[in-house]
């Protein structure tokens, strides 16, 4: 589908999130680490919604909260402490990582505030043991250039990030987080709503990303980064974006975005002319019978387990459940995404993808007729416990009303394919109160004119310098500053003696190449980057080797650059064992060397090099080869 | 929380400049220094924050403080919306569920937030506190009762005495049982009291509050009021107790008995351990479970017995290596009744102090002695040091621990003026504070195994 969108009217705001490389926590002195083994502390809470003074609460929160969702808490001694545990005041602010967002925040030209203070903005999905996330705005008002177009950045921030969800118990009703990722610092980013296409969203990102990594104080890799989009066309609605976390998604996001938007605008437009949303009622009806011999294996495993199977009947919504709405993802889809998150099931099934799942034609009929439906309606089955299949249905009917009257606002979640699933109702206005734990922190002009003297160098300096002290050529030296590794580079030269150039072409062209064929080149920590250029410059590895390495080690986490020179077999060969493979070529080739001579020289050291490469240095393979030649 | 939401926190330079435009807390103002300018709403200042920065509420939710100086222009764009809040309307009332009062002492054990400028204020009233913790409606009919709005710090002896009688008045009012909200630090001061005041209960009294605040969703108020709501109406002892988390997860409240309970971690929720007790039962799932069968029976028919006077002429002298021994001096000077010795080990303090505490006991007061180990009991027989100690007519105050102690003495020098009563009131077992025997119970919590239960 080509799509204009300046035509449509999309508009897109940015929130790039990103994980601060600081020596502790943003409130407290654990280390901002993830860890996989078992949890050595484990406690269940729940989160009770308080009221404002307006008497609201967020509906997704009190449905949780009424339906008894409780929380259990993984935790362990290296990475948590009782702050963490909502067990202790937070301490005071990290002033490292104020240092951190006020640098990232002067490269964006904002203007940073005179008085920190931090907010607790109420969250209590579980993913902070609190219920609310701490945070704070260090600079208003920025401004970034991409390509000719001014962005303005509203304002850039210091948040906790929150405990990650793993997984949950009890059909729903305990929800598992693991607390290691919650307190690690992040800065946010905030663009105003300027950007009109999906290929510009992906720039502004970029460009943003660009400058927090040039602030050399980020952490880097997956999960280190997410982005937030906020994206609308015209009546269409407001529908927030959660977690993309590779840049290379965006455009593709906000392309399906435009493209659920615009379907649902469709299928709201023929819907309107012959259902009334008052026609979709709630009667849901038990159709545990109709299954009874069922050879569909979900069904059957629910059965077992004396849970029951549940139908509502959808008027007039026949053939529209099947409607595509993004790749792979129909309106039915929709309707599922909601059930799954209100009734706690695992999906849904409805009629208009029928017979399938070993569910058959016979079924399909004795259902309809139990839900009193036509062929003009749809009807929607989900086998769970009653209160869950209840819940479920009434999510989905609720979400097929909407679907008349057009696109709903609501927060979503973006799946890795570019595709996004529900994740909760849109919160009410943003409900922020003052952390009264942590004292306001002030920016004084010393510490701004501190951090002002300490900024990366400006990109253009910085490539001139490249030039003049590394040697670099041009070319080079601008993918060099523009790459991802622009902070990188230095230190691996200072540190492994490795030629400059090697290290750049490395660093750009070799990475780019390797990312090009699908290599998760973002995976590889730098501390690993550091390492093997060090094995390098010690000669334990041939810099012809390098990208094989690094290919390994892309895909074997937490294994060492000596664990990919043994696996792949390119430990550097003894001069014994060159001698014999130069004496094995030049053996095997007798006659054309009595034939060319000196001539040969150039073909033996091909040959040679065929079979030693990544094992030996070649300028050791040509003097070792001339010597034997003697 | 303090009660001070309406008045600005504001003060010196910030609160001229404010005045001159005119502005109150919740206006909507602008902010214009020479490179900046901001639009917000004005919030109070903390009382601690310095007088040359406002704190102004922006669109997008987030609070900054802005640096005023003499070129900073403050302009009130828009006049503060008061806000409004329509109390729910009050539950039906359950004829056949118990009648239980909720008195506050201070600590808001609910609370709502005013999100608009940040304050928090507390929920007293039965409809407030029901559409705050609307589970309170299936337990019990909840009447409450604000009697004092303090910060537990701040509560004394006379206060004491106050809770006692109000406690009392209700008793005999006929509720099923009584819960008293009290801040946390020194509840346990409050829960001995009441144990030395009201006796022959015929029903629970209750003491309970919170380790987080409660305008904070994962607050432990609610799931400690609501545990406390239940044994006040149901449970089948009649003493008084402290209703708190038993661990850090939010699942069982502990009841531990009045004279033997301590705070013992200055932030968990599972801060109260029983210190040379168990705690005597457990409200788990409104499922109340006697932990022990050693405990006064709830009976209605049972004649409460109220002795709610406190001394407050006692004094707490904790030894330690160094300590003047004119310390104890100049309490007596000072016309202390008794003294409470917080000894080391069994029950030592050093002879360099047996002049002065053989001066105060001649002069007619009152000396005890309890031991800072805290967990164990004091035994003056087994060192020279402690046999000296009784020689001099000191008292051992067994496995209670000082705090406990200490209560006690203020509490028998309250009921005579005789220090021979006294001294024999101090060796009776009033309220369970004494126990004949010492069991091998935890010290302190492994912070391990409480986290783990779950």
């Amino acid at each position: 589908m080509q799509i204009d969108y300046a035509k449509i009217g999309l508009k897109v705001g940015l929130e790039i999130h990103q994980q601060l490389a600081t020596a502790a926590k943003l409130f407290c002195n654990c280390k901002p680490d993830l860890f996989k083994e078992n949890p050595e502390i484990v406690f269940l809470r729940r989160l009770r919604p308080t009221q404002s003074e307006l008497g609201q609460i967020d509906p997704a929160a009190y449905f949780e909260f009424q339906k008894g969702v409780r929380i259990r808490y993984e935790a362990n001694r290296e990475t948590s402490c009782l702050v963490e545990m909502d067990e202790e005041p937070p301490h005071p602010l990290n002033m490292e990582a104020v240092e951190t967002v006020l640098m990232a925040a002067l490269m964006m030209n904002a203007e940073p505030v005179d008085e920190v203070h931090v907010m607790r903005k109420t969250v209590i999905d579980g993913s902070n043991t609190t219920g609310f996330q701490r945070t704070c705005v260090i600079a208003l008002n920025g401004c970034i250039k991409v390509g000719d177009k001014a962005i303005p950045i509203q304002h850039a921030s210091l948040e906790e990030d929150a405990a990650r969800k793993t997984g949950d118990e009890d059909n729903g009703k305990i929800i598992r987080y693991r607390i290691d990722r919650l307190g690690i610092p992040l800065i946010e980013v905030a663009t105003a709503p300027v950007i009109y296409s999906p290929q510009e969203a992906q720039e502004v990102a970029f460009a943003i990303g660009k400058i927090l990594r040039d602030t050399g104080r980020v952490m880097r890799g997956l999960g280190t980064i997410r982005q937030d989009l906020n994206v609308s066309i015209p009546n269409g609605a407001l529908v927030e974006i959660k977690g993309v976390q590779e840049l290379a998604l965006i455009s593709r996001v906000v392309e399906y975005e435009v493209q659920r938007q615009l379907n649902l605008l469709r299928i709201s437009n023929e819907l309107k002319n012959k259902v009334e949303p008052s026609c979709l009622t709630e009667e849901i009806v038990d159709v545990t019978h109709v299954f009874k011999q069922t050879k569909c294996k979900v069904i059957q495993k629910a059965l077992e387990k004396r849970h029951c199977v549940k139908a509502v009947k959808l008027t007039g919504f026949a053939g529209f459940l099947k409607c595509e709405l993004m790749p792979n993802f129909r309106l039915g889809t929709e309707l599922a995404d909601r059930a799954r998150f209100w009734g706690r099931v695992g999906g849904i099934f409805h009629t208009d993808e029928m017979p399938a799942y070993g569910v058959t034609a016979e079924e399909v009929e004795a259902l309809k007729k139990a839900a009193n439906a036509n062929e003009d309606d749809a009807v929607v089955f989900v086998a769970d416990t009653a209160e869950n299949t209840i819940d479920a249905l009434k999510a989905a009917v609720e979400r097929a009303r909407e679907a008349i009257s057009g696109v709903p606002a609501e927060t979503r979640a973006a799946n890795a394919d570019g595709t996004t699933r529900y994740m909760r109702p849109r919160p009410g206005a943003a409900r922020m109160y003052p952390e009264t734990d942590i004292p306001p922190s002030l920016i004084t002009p010393d510490l701004i004119e501190k951090v002002r003297l300490s900024l990366p160098e400006p990109a253009e300096k910085k490539r001139e310098r490249l030039i003049r002290e590394y040697g670099l050529n041009d070319k080079l030296a601008k993918q060099t500053v523009d790459s991802e590794y622009n902070t990188l580079f230095e230190t691996l030269v200072q540190e492994s003696r490795v030629p400059a150039t090697v290290v750049a072409v490395f660093l750009t062209e070799t990475l780019k190449a390797l990312k090009r064929d699908g290599l998760p080149v973002e995976q590889v920590p730098e501390k690993q980057l550091q390492d093997l250029f060090k094995a390098i410059g010690t000669g334990e590895v041939a810099k012809e080797a390098a990208a094989e390495v690094f290919t390994w080690l892309s895909t074997h986490e937490c294994k060492s650059v000596q664990d990919a020179v043994a696996e792949l077999g390119l430990k550097m060969l003894s001069d014994a064992e060159l001698t014999m493979a130069v004496d094995r070529v030049i053996a095997a080739n007798k006659q054309t060397i009595d034939k060319l001579g000196k001539n040969a020289f150039g073909m033996l050291m091909g040959l040679v090099m065929r079979e030693v490469r990544g094992k030996a240095a070649p300028d050791r393979v040509s003097g070792l080869l001339k010597e034997r030649l003697k | 929380m303090s009660a001070k939401a309406d008045s600005s926190g504001y003060k010196g330079e910030a609160l001229n400049v404010l005045k001159k435009a005119g502005c109150a807390v919740g206006d909507v103002i602008r902010v214009t220094t020479r490179e900046k300018s901001y639009e917000g709403i004005l919030i109070p200042r903390s009382e601690t924050g310095d007088t040359t920065h406002v704190v102004i509420k922006l669109k997008s939710g987030y609070n900054i403080g802005v640096h005023i100086t003499p070129d900073t222009k403050i302009e009130k764009v828009g006049k503060g919306a008061k806000p409004t809040f329509a109390s729910p309307a009050l539950p039906e009332q359950k004829p056949d569920l118990p009648r239980v009062v909720i008195m506050s002492t201070g600590g808001t054990i609910a609370s709502r937030v005013d999100y608009r400028t940040g304050a928090v204020r507390s929920a007293l009233s039965a409809s407030d506190l029901y559409g705050v913790v609307p589970e309170l409606s299936d337990i019990a009919r909840v009447d409450t009762q604000i009697l004092l709005s303090l910060y537990s710090e701040n509560i004394t002896p006379q206060h004491w005495s106050q809770i006692a009688q109000a406690t009392a008045q209700h008793i005999a009012e006929g509720v099923n049982g009584v819960v008293i909200a009290h801040g946390t630090d020194t509840m346990a001061y409050t829960a001995a009291a009441l144990s030395f005041a009201l006796q022959n209960l015929p029903v629970p009294v209750i003491l309970v509050g919170a380790q987080r605040s409660s305008d904070r969703p994962s607050s432990d108020a609610a799931t400690n009021l609501i545990g406390a709501v239940q044994a006040a109406g149901r449970a089948p002892f009649a003493e008084v107790v402290i209703a708190m988390h038993e661990t850090v997860s939010d699942t069982a409240i502990v009841l531990n008995r009045g004279t033997k309970v301590r705070k013992c971690h200055t932030s968990r929720r599972d801060t109260f351990k029983s210190v040379n007790a168990t705690p005597i039962g457990r409200v788990n799932n409104q499922e109340i479970t006697m932990l022990t069968s050693d405990y006064a029976k709830r009976d209605p028919a049972k004649k409460l017995v109220l002795k709610p006077a406190f001394s407050d002429k006692v004094a707490l002298v904790k030894f330690h290596p160094g300590l003047n021994p004119e310390v104890i001096s100049w309490h007596v000077e000072k016309g202390c009744r008794g003294i409470l010795l917080e000894g080391s080990g069994l029950g030592h303090v050093s002879k360099y102090c047996f002049g002065t505490i053989e001066d105060a006991i001649e002069k007619g007061v009152v000396v005890a002695l309890a031991s800072q180990c805290i967990w164990g009991r004091v035994n003056m027989h087994v060192y020279d040091t402690g046999r000296d100690l009784l020689a001099r007519g000191v008292i051992p105050m067994e496995d209670v621990f000082p705090e406990t102690a200490l209560v006690k003495l203020m509490w028998a020098l309250g009921q005579t003026s005789d220090a021979e009563e006294a001294k024999r009131l101090l060796k009776t077992n009033v309220a369970g504070e004494f126990s004949p025997r010492t069991l091998p119970e935890t010290i302190g919590n492994e912070g391990g195994d409480a986290a783990n239960a779950n």
